[in-house]
């Protein structure tokens, strides 16, 4: 289940070297980007809902421990069990510990990428559980031993003939077979038998609500639900910014979420988890895992607005044509891009430079986050780190040292028109420069326009 | 432990207080909502018959799911008289329940746990029936959360057509994990 590259570059090498899967990869996100365009612009108050969302979570990220600690009070009182973890080894301890307490061997889970993050799964096969991914997307993934390659969409970079293929080894569906209804129809009946034997059922949150100490699940399979109601335990994980102040707030987030997620009104599913069902046991995990760190990072303290839509992906030009294991972290495209360096900048350097910066991104957020304006922010931060890739440095540098001085810059500027007439592949095509691998300049010009200006001035004069 | 030292961490770096935002100020839908809510729901896969008497629901449930025969009709019997099947509950092909509450703008139909008799019966059940009264219409997501109580019970959810997915290749295929089909039955 881990990444087969560590950097981006390297990663998007492999993905676009097969131009036509590369195009289907990317007319497939745009498809779901151009939905959610449709959808948005038939509600006439959609701007003043982003604006409201934004300012919600700004409020609350102001009054994040008040409202962490409303939730958990709200949520003892209803008789659920509140647990707290500094970081992905004490989330998934807490949660081995609590399966043990009752035995629990086979587990059912619904879509969570906070247990991605804390790589949950490997750590309970090893310790002897059966971990069964039950949204349709994870569990293509889970089979292929592969992560997610999209917050929403986890299988978005397969073929529906690789999808026959697997189902074919591991479900026993006819082989050849590739049509949708067919393949989803076989995983439904391969799930549901694992629903109706699971001892425990683990899901992510989406919104957490301070006022009452419920929380909401948001699906389109109803595989959180059925994992959740027919198991005895449900362990819910969390991490601290899902909390939001008030129940009315529910309101602005579910009009924007699955509109801006996938271009739908809502999620076939929106569950209100309160109290533990007679019988069984509810368990709420509180997840920091650096998100305090990021509280603190004055610049990037706004990315932790995310409520994990997924449309930043959809509408990148860089993640839809490299795919979303490029990003080598469980959050892919420009969020996870701005997440994954709070959490370890040398193993993410690599990830805010996977970027345009064309903005697009900020454009959809619903909570407004300036996601291009982290990204750039954080390749100064990376680079003052020591930690921007090397070749990038030097020519950063160099770039500097000789715009800083207007002779040598004139003087590189004739230097470089000269040498790009004679060796016309030089600079663009050349080993050190992988942006020119697939491009070439344009002619070069006789002068600079800085000659051109003053022969033209000289030009007016004599006449 | 971990619970003090994440609690300070925030304390140390969180911003300065931040005010709430003023309550969202909504938008109207104007008075008859249920066109709106009958085309949002047949958007999402969900068919919608509009009954004029409770009487005929018995009748129209049948004609739908002419092949079924393992129907549990909450609407009209007591639960008591359906105990056999719930023991079972997925071999239920049919679940009949009542919605407390539908919303015209996605055709999101809100059931708390009492509505659902038990909490995986509307997930686990081969097909689904909502009874809704038209009067209990709301416009937007905002007017739902002014009528519900979402503490009163230990349970609720909104629920907007059959389940689906598009997790391969983007086709949408509906019946995933819950109901294959949702029909409602708007009175009124």
């Amino acid at each position: 289940m881990s990444f087969t590259h560590h950097s981006h570059p390297d990663a998007a090498k492999d993905f676009v070297q097969n131009t036509e899967r590369m195009k289907w990869h990317d007319e497939a996100l745009w498809f779901v980007r151009a939905k959610r365009d449709r959808i948005a612009h038939t509600v006439p108050d959609w701007e003043e809902l982003r604006n409201q969302a934004s300012a919600i979570k700004q409020h609350t990220l102001s009054n994040l421990d008040v409202y962490l600690q409303q939730f958990e009070e709200q949520a003892i009182a209803h008789g659920v069990q509140v647990h707290w973890a500094a970081d992905a080894r004490e989330h998934n301890e807490i949660v081995l510990k609590l399966l043990n307490q009752v035995g629990a061997k086979k587990i059912v889970k619904s879509k969570s990428m906070l247990t991605e993050e804390c790589h949950l799964n490997p750590w309970l096969e090893q310790h002897g559980i059966e971990v069964v991914d039950t949204d349709l997307g994870e569990r293509i993934v889970q089979l292929r031993k592969e992560p997610p390659s999209h917050i929403v969409l986890p299988a978005i970079h397969i073929k529906k003939e690789e999808v026959g293929e697997l189902f074919h080894e591991f479900l026993g569906t006819e082989e050849g077979a590739s049509d949708p209804q067919y393949l989803t129809n076989a995983a439904r009946e391969h799930l549901r038998q694992k629903f109706l034997a699971a001892d425990a059922a683990i899901t992510g949150v989406n919104f957490a609500i301070a006022e009452t100490g419920g929380f909401v699940v948001c699906t389109n399979e109803g595989n959180a639900d059925l994992g959740a109601h027919l198991a005895k335990m449900h362990i819910a994980c969390m991490g601290i910014e899902k909390v939001i102040p008030k129940t009315a707030d529910l309101g602005v987030f579910l009009r924007l979420l699955a509109r801006s997620a996938t271009g739908q009104a809502i999620t076939t599913y929106s569950s209100h988890f309160l109290k533990p069902a007679q019988g069984t046991e509810m368990h709420i995990v509180i997840v920091d895992n650096g998100r305090t760190t990021q509280l603190g990072r004055e610049a990037f303290r706004n990315s932790l607005k995310c409520i994990r839509c997924g449309a930043c992906m959809n509408t990148c030009p860089v993640y839809r044509r490299s795919g979303g294991h490029s990003y080598h972290n469980a959050v892919a495209g420009p969020i996870g891009a701005i997440l994954a360096p709070n959490i370890d900048m040398k193993e993410y350097a690599d990830l805010p430079f996977a970027s345009t910066l064309c903005g697009s991104c900020s454009d959809v957020c619903p909570v407004k986050i300036d996601i291009h304006n982290q990204l750039y922010q954080w390749r100064q931060e990376l680079t003052r780190e020591g930690y921007a890739p090397a070749g990038k440095k030097m020519a950063m540098k160099m770039m500097g040292n000789v715009l800083a001085s207007p002779k040598k810059y004139s003087f590189s500027g004739k230097l470089a028109r000269k040498l790009l007439k004679w060796f016309p592949k030089l600079s663009v095509n050349g080993r050190l420069n992988p942006w020119g691998r697939q491009r070439d300049l344009p002619d070069v010009p006789e002068q600079s326009f800085r000659e051109w200006y003053q022969q033209q001035s000289s030009q007016k004069q004599s006449r | 432990m971990s619970r003090q030292q994440i609690l300070d961490a925030i304390r140390k770096n969180k911003p300065e207080l931040v005010a709430a935002p003023v309550p969202f100020q909504y938008l109207s839908m104007g008075e008859d909502l249920a066109p709106a809510f009958v085309a949002a729901l047949e958007k999402v896969g969900g068919v919608v018959v509009i009954l004029k008497e409770r009487s005929d629901i018995a009748a129209t449930v049948q004609e739908h799911y002419q092949e079924m025969t393992r129907i549990a009709d909450f609407v009209n019997h007591p639960r008591n008289s359906n105990q056999a099947l719930l023991h079972d509950a997925a071999s239920i092909e049919v679940a009949v329940l009542e919605g407390q509450l539908g919303v015209a703008e996605n055709g999101a139909i809100w059931m708390q746990e009492s509505d659902c008799i038990s909490r995986a019966l509307p997930f686990i059940t081969q097909h689904l029936v909502l009874v809704l009264d038209k009067k209990k219409l709301v416009a937007s997501m905002h007017g739902a959360y002014a009528q519900i109580d979402t503490t009163k019970e230990g349970f609720g959810v909104f629920i907007a057509g059959p389940s689906k997915t598009a997790d391969i290749e983007q086709s949408l295929v509906i019946g995933a994990h819950g109901a294959k089909s949702l029909l409602v039955l708007l009175i009124g």
